[in-house]
């Protein structure tokens, strides 16, 4: 697992590799640290994880800005509400 | 990109192909082999359907507690009523396979404890088995956990019997069971002989005085009173808690003015939420009714109540219990068929295993390639391999030394909890919740404990983890 700021508010998570709930679980934790406005990208490649990682953000009305998936591995970038 | 894509298509259909040929080749060899091959196919729409819609049971509760997300406990409610509505037909044209198990705290127990198994190991026995299919080599290890504890469980004699209670071991004995079972040896045959068979088998049917094979008992005992309220209620402290709120504030944006209305609202909004999961739901309980059904058809065709008796009609004697019976439940199930394949390698390293309950007098060890309800977990692998492959998402994945160990522990745990509760969260509790056994919703609960537990433990674990990686961005 890989947590990093990449500049100013621009997080990313590296949770490749992880099966559930842990993808899940950091995305929450990382959410739960960033301010209001910032973006974070998260990395895995455990699909069920984005399934509820999506609903999360629905409730918490944090936004999916884009979702990219290439061979298997899912980059989505959340906005935090 | 597209070579790739083009690349994994070709490999689901090269699982289709061997899938169809193992059964027109089986099929034209000997017909019965159509008895296996139905458990085959369905095995592989249960594993299509179980990856299109990320059906996990451990995250039904799971999520719930660790990220607040209602996603999962509603699809499983839904394949639930859904599969016991398909049932109650079956059960009421007098076709159903099913055979309600003894109700005692035992259930909450085994529950509990296949429960915390299911969150350390990321998922329980039927995702666990879809995730393989997907290429995870974590859910791989986590089938070869619950496979091997069980088989070692099932026959563990010797100290354990030291843990026996002496009213087990007389009840065991007064069984009188066959001498090659020795039902006063090992803590399985003791527990189940000795204590589990001496509790009584309910259905709600049955506890309204009605009969399970009934239109009343089908339809009112066992689905209304035993599913559909239950799940309703269910359903509704779940809204209540984790959806209600957030619901309401975004309503609230274009309706400051809220009632009942909205609410109502709310609550079919959370259950439509996820569509993939509510369509996988639907299928799901669609076809694990209809497998009942068609198995029961060709039991009835063949002039049989086992697929023991056609095994051994096709020469295949080795491995059948003293009842000539192997492990045939005629519906869905998971963690037995993972201990036989082990209990069947066990057996020819020189282990004697035939002398317990568990293999020896019920379910036996036959050879893996001709195991029906092995066919049904190596295509459900397969389905959900091609489910995968033809949406790019199919990725082999090595464990890392953190999760084999979380894998190891986990699977462990589900596979002592599956013996101890009779089944997993399938053939313990979705396939007995369904068909009105009142000790599927006894191994629910503890499920739901267990997951808590376990939820508990995940959270303590990453938030020291996140510490670390939080500090060195200094947020």
């Amino acid at each position: 697992m890989k947590f990093e700021k990449v500049s100013d508010g621009q997080y990313l998570l590296d949770v490749g590799g992880y099966v559930c709930p842990h993808p899940q679980i950091y995305t929450k934790k990382a959410l739960s640290k960033i301010n209001s406005g910032d973006h974070l990208k998260v990395i895995f490649d455990n699909p069920s994880s984005g399934e509820s990682i999506a609903t999360m953000c629905d409730n918490t009305g944090d936004e999916i800005v884009s979702r990219d998936q290439e061979s298997g591995k899912f980059i989505w970038d959340i906005e935090k509400a | 990109m597209e070579a790739e894509l083009r690349k994994k298509r070709i490999w689901a259909f090269v699982i289709v192909a061997f899938l169809a040929m193992v059964s027109i080749g089986t099929y034209a060899y000997n017909e019965y082999y159509i008895y296996l091959s139905v458990y085959l196919w369905f095995g592989f729409i249960y594993g299509m359907c179980l990856q299109y819609g990320r059906f996990c049971f451990s995250s039904a509760f799971r999520d719930l507690f660790a990220v607040g997300v209602p996603r999962m406990a509603v699809g499983v409610m839904v394949a639930t009523v859904l599969f016991a509505l398909v049932s109650a037909f079956v059960s009421a044209t007098g076709l159903s396979t099913f055979h309600a198990a003894p109700t005692s705290v035992h259930a909450v127990i085994a529950g509990f404890i296949f429960g915390v198994g299911m969150v350390f190991a990321g998922g329980c026995a039927s995702g666990s088995l879809y995730k393989t299919g997907e290429g995870n080599g974590v859910a791989l290890l986590v089938i070869l956990s619950i496979s091997v504890t069980q088989a070692w469980f099932a026959d563990v004699a010797g100290w354990a019997n030291k843990l026996v209670p002496d009213s087990w071991h007389q009840s065991a004995i007064a069984k009188g069971l066959p001498e090659t079972i020795n039902a006063g040896d090992g803590w399985v045959d003791q527990y189940l002989a000795g204590y589990v068979w001496d509790q009584p088998v309910m259905t709600y049917a049955n506890m309204m005085g009605q009969s399970n094979d009934s239109i009343a008992g089908a339809f009112f005992g066992n689905v209304l009173v035993g599913v559909i309220i239950p799940a309703a209620l269910l359903l509704l402290g779940v809204y209540i808690i984790w959806s209600r709120r957030g619901f309401l504030n975004k309503r609230k944006k274009t309706n400051p003015q809220l009632g009942f209305k909205d609410d109502w609202a709310g609550y079919w909004s959370m259950i439509l939420a996820s569509k993939r999961t509510a369509i996988a739901g639907l299928i799901l309980g669609i076809f694990c009714g209809l497998q009942m059904f068609v198995t029961q058809g060709l039991r009835v065709k063949f002039g049989v109540q086992n697929a023991g008796t056609l095994l051994e009609r096709m020469g295949h004697d080795f491995g059948i219990s003293v009842n000539g019976t192997v492990f045939d439940p005629g519906y869905w199930y998971v963690t037995t068929q993972e201990a036989q394949w082990v209990g069947w390698v066990f057996n020819k390293m020189g282990a004697e295993n035939m002398d317990n309950i568990y293999f020896g007098f019920v379910n036996g060890i036959p050879n893996p390639a001709i195991n029906p309800a092995d066919w049904m977990s190596l295509a459900l692998i397969g389905g959900a391999a091609v489910m995968a492959l033809l949406n790019n998402e199919f990725k082999f994945k090595k464990p890392t030394l953190e999760l084999a160990t979380w894998a190891i522990i986990g699977g462990a745990l589900m596979g002592i909890g599956s013996r101890l509760g009779l089944g997993c969260n399938v053939g313990a509790f979705f396939v007995r919740v369904s068909q009105g056994d009142v000790s599927g919703w006894l191994f629910g609960l503890g499920m739901i404990g267990g997951a808590y537990i376990g939820v508990k433990f995940f959270n303590w674990w990453t938030e020291r983890r996140m510490a670390k990686e939080f500090e060195t961005c200094d947020i």
